[in-house]
């Protein structure tokens, strides 16, 4: 089975190096665009966080085509709509690799719909870059990870409450689907084997998607942080359930100061739906802020709010994507041409600046650094930066935290292998489960 | 071994520069002016744990401009000027001044105005303004407001030391107000318990019986702890029964406390998803039209609220009350809109309803996308509807649930007052119950139609005013409410408005029961299972209709 797999990685990479050459000519003139694939939903329960990524994506495009385009070419967005339903990400890609002959993607939000447009890029070798923070354990050939892997966020974060701020009790708070699970299935890992925190001083919780009655919980974690150890919440609580829980923490008048919240997927975009007085002082970890001062933060807001509106706000994914696209410009540049596997051969090692200062770097494991900071809601909706780390922090594709993990290795450039085990000397391929 | 890099000598160099003046302090008990202007414009460029060391400094300074310094950095309040780094205290930072005035923070005194876009906040974190929390209520303890001297002392307890003691049994000598005597009382106990003297100790838990405050409860439940081989670690067995006669008369009022809470919880769960589904009882249950938009009418409602706040932004207070009649209309007019142009060509034809009305509802979906963007819109909530009511320590009842309630209760009674008693009520019941014979007797049956699914319509616009209160005013609002709905009707009886309320409470209270058991995710499936269960032995419901009215169903 494996064998098989390797067989086929092998003879899909021969059947590349002997096609290009010949089909250069004939696919790629020198008049013809670029085409840029944009996977984002439009419209379903996922549309409030992925519009704003599209118009991203086309924002940078036109920015690149004023500056001369790439390789004397312009560049052509190719937007469509997988409508937040997992199965029609598979669907999307494979119509955006095939059908729309596209040279790149930048797609995806959840981790369920990268898990379903995986296969595709691995069977048609496409490229994608996916732009959000996620739980990690996965590494393919074909994906370019710019959102931060848990030890760039989640872990940061919680030696960040235990040694500032001195927190002994934990609530890991989640919604019942794949990233809070594994996320939370790392932390608790980590809290225990790392930090030595007893079991009764830790109380996970799962809820249901769009969970929107939070009083017997928030009522139960007041009396759990009320026990004389100070206590936070660590939540992974996915979009649209974040504004009810909040709501009711402030109406159960449990403060900041009580029992802080650090949250992964609540940024300024999500915050811009909320009256955010009450919410003060709750935390968030990301890699960036829209607060930060910075000439070219500066730069990339002012051309935003230009183009969008004086009241749109930038966040975390958008960087993401700002730096992804940066990489992947810069790495065409580089390889002479858009084939996905002379883009692949070139983009370890491609660097490019933050936003926010510092610079990020392409892995030989697809993950980049980056800086980590840990921001407090102020009252306008924006963040105060209260903690980062010093320079930054490189994505780690397998956590070190748990057992089965900890063997693995993904390198793409010496092993050409995204999951091999260093004690087996192995190469598993990539991991969907 | 590495060196101190500047930052951390800068560190090493304040904590010094406090310990010193801190001793300066106590022994002259209060620093002058230049010192203190000196301290304030450290704060400039300190960081964090400098800022709460500062803080201390200032704390223990005994300078009349300390108390005024240390509110405004705690409220945020606490200015730099970009131009000259100079700190000030604003009075106000409302968000309609266009200028901030300025105060001195030594003389108090007012010392000109600037523009907020030249003054950068003195930025504070959680752990200081803890700190911060806990120290200011100590100015606060002399003040003649009995209100502000019982919150200082409440506040004062969750982080006691030999300084707040003293000054607590200070003021324990001149204190008048029975509440704040009680809270002082209670701290001094607290303190008490770390005496020597075994009789304070055993006095002071004694009196510590009847106090609910969560640090009382820790600190009992301290001391009886065990050691790894189950013996205590406390010695004295005088000591150790009255703590745990104590603790065992606290836990059972905790537990007492902890019943109600739990059936207000499901009460006020039961009644969101009564007053979502009475309008579906209408639809549904009367009329007999399965209407998948349902939810996305409440989401009209929602939304109504929304645009009632963009239009009088300056009286949020004000506004869920014009939004209540505003959504009934608005979903109202919607619904009387869908019954004559779509619903009904269709009656009779169930499956040929269901198919319109959730199409209908993806139009409607868009429909708000398109108008209002995908994103989330905030509304404000009320001041009057945030807070809780809070019983004592332990028990407490957030506004916002106890205000649904009422509202549920009230729309329901409204409603069974209009179809008992109003013209159109009659219309609407002699309709249901035999068209034909309505008809001969001369009702419009056409236009009693339009107006039930109009008043059904418009209930769900009110369901959503008030749920714009509790979750997320977005396009998929509905979704999340419409199987709940359904559910509900279905279980409390179709056809009977009483069976919806009282389904729903029931409902209500299971979920919030089987909640900390079993998990809001079991919890959800288990309350699924049992009500298919409930459903198949009986397949009308709690309360089914009886009489002729049924039969013609």
């Amino acid at each position: 089975m494996k064998l098989k797999y390797i067989c086929f990685v092998a003879l899909l990479a021969l059947a590349g190096n002997a096609c290009a050459p010949s089909e250069d000519a004939s696919s790629d003139p020198q008049d013809d665009p670029i085409r840029v694939g944009v996977l984002h939903s439009l419209s379903g329960s996922m549309a409030i966080s992925e519009t704003t990524l599209k118009d991203t994506v086309e924002m940078l495009i036109d920015e690149q085509n004023a500056r001369g385009g790439l390789l004397g070419r312009q560049l052509e967005a190719v937007v469509v709509d997988p409508a937040s339903d997992w199965p029609l990400f598979a669907e999307q890609a494979r119509n955006l690799l095939e059908v729309e002959q596209v040279d790149v993607v930048f797609g995806c939000w959840t981790s369920v719909s990268r898990k379903s447009v995986l296969p595709v890029f691995e069977e048609l070798n496409g490229l994608l870059f996916y732009p959000v923070q996620y739980e990690g354990e996965e590494s393919s050939k074909n994906v370019i990870y710019t959102g931060a892997a848990p030890n760039q966020q989640a872990i940061p974060a919680i030696d960040y409450l235990r040694n500032e701020v001195g927190i002994e009790r934990w609530v890991l708070e989640g919604t019942d689907y794949v990233y809070p699970r594994t996320t939370n299935r790392i932390l608790e890992a980590y809290l225990k084997d790392e930090l030595g925190v007893a079991d009764e001083d830790i109380s996970i919780n799962y809820t249901p998607f769009g969970h929107s009655d939070w009083q017997t919980r928030v009522s139960e974690i007041e009396s759990f942080g009320s026990a004389g150890k100070l206590t936070a919440v660590v939540s992974t609580i996915n979009g649209d359930a974040n504004v009810p829980f909040y709501l009711e923490l402030a109406n159960q008048e449990i403060s900041a100061e009580d029992i802080p919240v650090v949250a992964f997927s609540v940024g300024e975009e999500e915050l811009s739906g909320l009256d955010t007085e009450p919410l003060v002082g709750h935390l968030a970890a990301w890699n960036y802020f829209q607060s930060i001062e910075d000439p070219m933060n500066s730069e990339f807001i002012t051309n935003w709010k230009q183009r969008m509106g004086e009241s749109r706000t930038t966040n975390d994914p958008m960087e993401a994507h700002y730096i992804g696209f940066n990489l992947w410009a810069k790495a065409v540049e580089q390889a002479g041409t858009t084939d996905v596997d002379a883009v692949l051969a070139a983009l370890p090692g491609t660097e490019t600046p933050n936003l926010t200062g510092g610079t990020a770097r392409l892995l030989a494991n697809h993950h980049i650094t980056k800086p980590v900071f840990i921001g407090e809601v102020r009252a306008d909706g924006q963040f105060d930066v209260v903690w980062q780390t010093d320079g930054t922090v490189e994505g780690d594709a397998w956590t070190n935290h748990l057992p089965d993990s900890r063997v693995i290795e993904a390198d793409w450039v010496e092993l050409e292998c995204g999951n091999y085990n260093t004690e087996t000397g192995i190469c598993s391929g990539t991991n969907y489960e | 071994m590495t060196i101190a890099t500047r930052g951390e000598w800068r560190t090493i160099w304040l904590l010094l520069a406090v310990f010193f003046l801190g001793l300066s302090v106590s022994a002259e008990a209060q620093i002058d002016d230049e010192d203190f202007r000196a301290v304030v414009a450290e704060l400039v460029d300190a960081n964090f744990r400098e800022k709460t060391a500062l803080a201390e400094l200032l704390l223990e300074s005994g300078h009349p401009g300390a108390p005024d310094v240390l509110t405004a950095l705690m409220e945020g309040r606490l200015f730099i000027r970009d131009q000259d780094t100079q700190v000030f205290v604003i009075e106000s930072t409302s968000d309609d001044l266009l200028e901030f005035v300025l105060l001195d923070p030594v003389s108090r005194e007012t010392v000109g105005s600037s523009s907020p876009d030249q003054l950068s906040r003195i930025i504070t974190n959680n752990q200081l303004r803890r700190f911060l929390r806990t120290a200011v209520p100590r100015f606060s303890l002399s003040s003649p407001d009995n209100e502000i001297r019982l919150e200082a002392v409440r506040q004062l307890l969750r982080a006691l030391d030999d300084t707040v003691i003293d000054l607590l049994r200070q003021r324990a000598n001149q204190e008048t107000d029975p509440r704040v005597l009680f809270e002082i009382r209670t701290a001094l106990a607290l303190s008490d318990l770390d005496s020597n003297n075994r009789q304070t100790r055993i006095s002071a838990i004694n009196l510590l019986t009847d106090r609910l405050n969560p640090e009382v409860h820790n600190r009992l439940s301290v001391i009886l702890e065990r050691d790894e081989n189950g013996n205590y670690l406390e010695t004295d067995e005088g000591v150790l029964l009255a703590a745990t006669e104590a603790l065992g008369s606290i836990d059972t009022t905790r537990t007492f406390y902890s019943i109600i809470e739990t059936a207000f919880f499901g009460l006020s769960l039961g009644s969101v998803l009564a007053l979502a589904a009475i309008g579906l009882a209408i639809t549904f249950g009367v009329m007999g039209v399965i209407n998948m938009a349902h939810g996305e009418l409440i989401m009209l409602g929602a939304y109504t609220t929304y645009v009632v706040q963009l239009l009088m932004p300056n009286n949020i207070d004000l506004s869920l009350l014009v939004a209540i009649p505003a959504g009934f209309l608005v979903a109202g007019l919607a619904g009387v809109l869908i019954e004559r142009t779509i619903i009904r060509f269709l009656y009779g034809r169930p499956l040929e309803t269901l198919l319109a009305t959730f199409g209908l509802s993806l139009v409607l979906q868009q429909f708000v996308r398109s108008v209002f963007t995908a994103n989330n819109r905030p509304v404000e909530a009320p001041s009057w509807m945030s807070g809780t009511l809070r019983f004592n320590e332990i028990f407490s009842l957030t506004y916002n649930r106890i205000y649904i309630v009422i509202l549920t209760l009230a729309v329901f009674g409204i409603l069974l007052a209009v179809l008992r008693f109003s013209r159109v009520g009659l219309d609407i019941r002699a309709v249901s119950q035999n068209r034909l014979m309505a008809r001969a007797m001369g009702v419009r049956s056409a236009w009693v139609d339009a107006m039930t699914f109009g008043l059904g319509s418009g209930i769900a616009g009110v369901a959503g005013v008030a749920l714009s209160q509790l979750t997320n005013v977005g396009p998929n609002l509905g979704q999340s409410y419409i199987i709940d709905s359904f559910m509900v009707v279905v279980f409390g009886g179709v056809g009977n408005i009483w069976g919806t309320l009282i389904g729903g409470m029931s409902l209500g209270i299971i979920n919030k029961v089987i909640e900390p058991f079993a998990g809001a995710v079991l919890g959800k499936i288990l309350v699924l299972i049992g009500v298919i269960l409930f459903i198949q032995r009986r397949p009308r419901g709690l309360f089914p209709q009886t009489g002729r009215a049924a039969e013609g169903m």
